[in-house]
């Protein structure tokens, strides 16, 4: 019982003779495969690069790089401390603006809002996040820094006597730009990602969760406190590390609000300086060790964001597949 | 066995109150305030934004025109007039060959990690890699690309910023695509194997088509973000004052670089180009992102 007749086609070379052989299958695999390795090897080459040429830096400076606060180009000396601090505390002044206000939006957007106010919402959100960082740092220059110097002045004068306080709320440097401004205005650029992410950890909530909790009689905070945060706390801790390192590579606004002077100091309203503000105002008149001096902070901030966005991320997806597993 | 049951005996004082009179005082309270806080916090939000494009309006408005828009940038801080049309043309240079570059890069990884990666180690590291890269700070890729490419060719230039940005779109694009790719539906892949394409012919005449809209408008947002960035654009483009239209041959300029230079000068002319574009900017900016919300919203994937 032979199927083939002699004049048809043969079957086979009938069915493939769509988009060429199988060679052409692969390749396109193998361009795929190797568009998706250009991440590895760019992460790579950015790791490798950059240490081969910050080197020099490390070499002279050792472990004092990110140790001993003296940066004094002239003397060759590069220790980068005060830029570590100065990203540090004003990536803790723009989270503690910044994570209670997302959180307030993200939940006004998942529990909070009547359907037709939700769009728009979201649509503001949106707004913020596109506009670009540069537009900010303009705007918190020429017009937020002026105008906060005399409520820096009142808060110093309030609060500038008490002991311990006193010294955070420190006399307020005269332009305004100062941690506190660059800080706040940061706060509004991170504000759009941490909402984003919070909103999708709400999401996650299982809807009977919330029912149970409101049968049983609670009010709509109290259902919040009792059956929405509990479950999403993994999820949203990774949203606000993931805000952490959005906030410590911002370098545009920083550098223009900041004030650009090397120091460590508890006063909120002293000026000073960030990792990514000092590479940038400083690198086009750099040469020999004092670039690779900058370099070498841009490897410290890469190092420092590649280990935070990676905690935040598992933080976030562990979160997620407990959570799914919760809903289902 | 009866049917006629007695009547129920009923708690003598009625049903409970189940009204919200009932609650106490201070949980009432304690909720209004609460919710009342999230509808703040959206205030709190919106507040910046308004003041933003205020600011940016009403001072870089008077400064926009013809002349401001092409003509070329002053040599000093200090003088009025002049225009930015140089960096116009950078931004626009920079930022279309970086999507030159990103875009089909960024496609095909995606196509890699949705069609055939999958859930493989590879492709899940693939995955993280890209996530962590979205979290790369501008400015590192700024530094990455100033200590190869310009260090080696000892020249800033326009296409050292175009990699720049290009680094920084790729993983956007590939995380954004392949979500899209992940909402096309298999019966569709199934129906065009089943009628004999290749598996290549597939995804690019079947999956493509089915997640055009979503990835044109990841791709636009994509865009969008990195026309703003400054960071890595202000140290390997370097400066110009009249436009350079190649992106190999000498240095460039684009908007964000003038804003940045501009914005901490003392003097009125400089301040004034600054607002002018910054506003000129955010004019393109939302231009993309609109027409990415546009195809977004018109041509979403319906659930199927």
């Amino acid at each position: 019982m032979t199927t083939q007749t002699q004049t048809g086609p043969d079957p086979k070379t009938a069915l493939s003779s769509r988009g060429g052989g199988p060679r052409a299958d692969r390749s396109f695999q193998v361009l795929t495969l190797a568009a998706g390795l250009l991440v590895l090897a760019v992460l790579a080459l950015i790791l490798i690069t950059t240490t081969r040429e910050a080197w020099p830096a490390f070499d002279e400076m050792g472990l004092r790089f990110i140790t001993e606060n003296r940066w004094d180009p002239p003397s060759e000396i590069y220790g980068g401390l005060a830029f570590i601090y100065g990203t540090a505390i004003v990536s803790l002044i723009a989270l503690i603006f910044a994570v209670p206000v997302s959180l307030g939006i993200a939940l006004f957007l998942t529990e909070l809002a009547p359907r037709r106010l939700r769009a728009p919402a979201v649509t503001v959100i949106d707004l913020l996040a596109a506009v670009p960082s540069v537009v900010f740092g303009l705007w918190g220059v020429l017009v937020v820094a002026p105008k906060l110097v005399p409520i820096y002045n009142g808060i110093h004068d309030l609060l500038g006597g008490i002991p311990v306080i006193g010294r955070v709320f420190g006399e307020p440097v005269g332009s305004g730009r100062n941690f506190m401004t660059a800080g706040l205005i940061l706060a509004i650029m991170i504000t759009p990602i941490i909402t984003s992410i919070a909103r999708e950890v709400f999401d996650t909530v299982p809807r009977g969760d919330k029912d149970a909790a409101l049968a049983l009689g609670a009010t709509r905070w109290e259902m919040i406190t009792g059956a929405v945060f509990p479950h999403s706390f993994g999820g949203l801790v990774g949203a606000v590390i993931l805000g952490l390192g959005r906030a410590m590579g911002e370098t545009i606004a920083i550098a223009l609000i900041i004030g650009s002077s090397t120091q460590i100091t508890a006063n909120v309203f002293a000026s000073g300086n960030a990792m990514p503000a000092v590479i940038v105002s400083q690198i086009g008149e750099s040469t020999g060790t004092f670039t690779a001096a900058l370099i070498g902070l841009g490897v410290v901030l890469f190092v420092m964001t590649v280990i935070i966005n990676t905690v935040a991320q598992a933080i976030v997806r562990r979160a997620e597949i407990r959570m799914r597993g919760a809903a289902s | 066995m009866t049917t006629t049951a007695e009547p129920v005996t009923r708690p003598p004082a009625g049903a409970p109150d189940l009204s919200r009179r009932a609650l106490s005082l201070r949980r009432r309270l304690t909720n209004r305030i609460f919710l009342g806080l999230f509808v703040v916090a959206v205030f709190v939000a919106v507040v910046p934004l308004g003041l933003v494009v205020w600011s940016v309006l009403s001072r870089g408005g008077g400064v926009i025109s013809w002349e401001f828009l092409t003509a070329d940038i002053p040599n000093s801080f200090r003088r009025p007039g002049g225009g930015v049309g140089p960096a116009i043309i950078g931004t626009l240079l920079i930022t279309g060959m970086a999507a030159l570059m990103a875009i089909p890069l960024g496609v095909l990884g995606a196509i890699y990690l949705n069609e055939y990666g999958k859930q493989r180690p590879l492709a899940r590291l693939i995955r993280m890699m890209a996530d962590i890269m979205t979290g790369v700070p501008s400015i590192v890729m700024g530094l990455f690309i100033y200590s190869t490419w310009v260090l080696l060719f000892e020249t800033r230039s326009g296409f050292a910023g175009a990699l720049a940005l290009a680094c920084l779109m790729l993983p956007v694009i590939i995380r954004s695509t392949e979500e899209m790719l992940r909402l096309v539906p298999d019966e569709l892949r199934q129906a065009s194997l089943a009628l004999g394409a290749r598996k290549w012919r597939t995804t690019v005449t079947v999956v493509l088509p089915a997640a055009i809209s979503g990835i044109t408008s990841g791709i636009l947002l994509a865009i969008a973000r990195a026309a703003g960035e400054t960071a890595p654009i202000v140290f390997v483009v370097g400066i110009t004052a009249s436009t350079n239209w190649s992106l190999f041959d000498g240095e460039n300029t684009a908007l964000p670089a003038q804003i940045f230079r501009n914005a901490s000068q003392v003097f009125e002319p400089a301040q004034e180009r600054a607002w002018g574009s910054a506003l000129t900017l955010i004019v393109i900016v939302l231009v993309f992102t609109i027409i990415a919300r546009i195809i977004a919203n018109r041509f979403a994937i319906k659930e199927r």
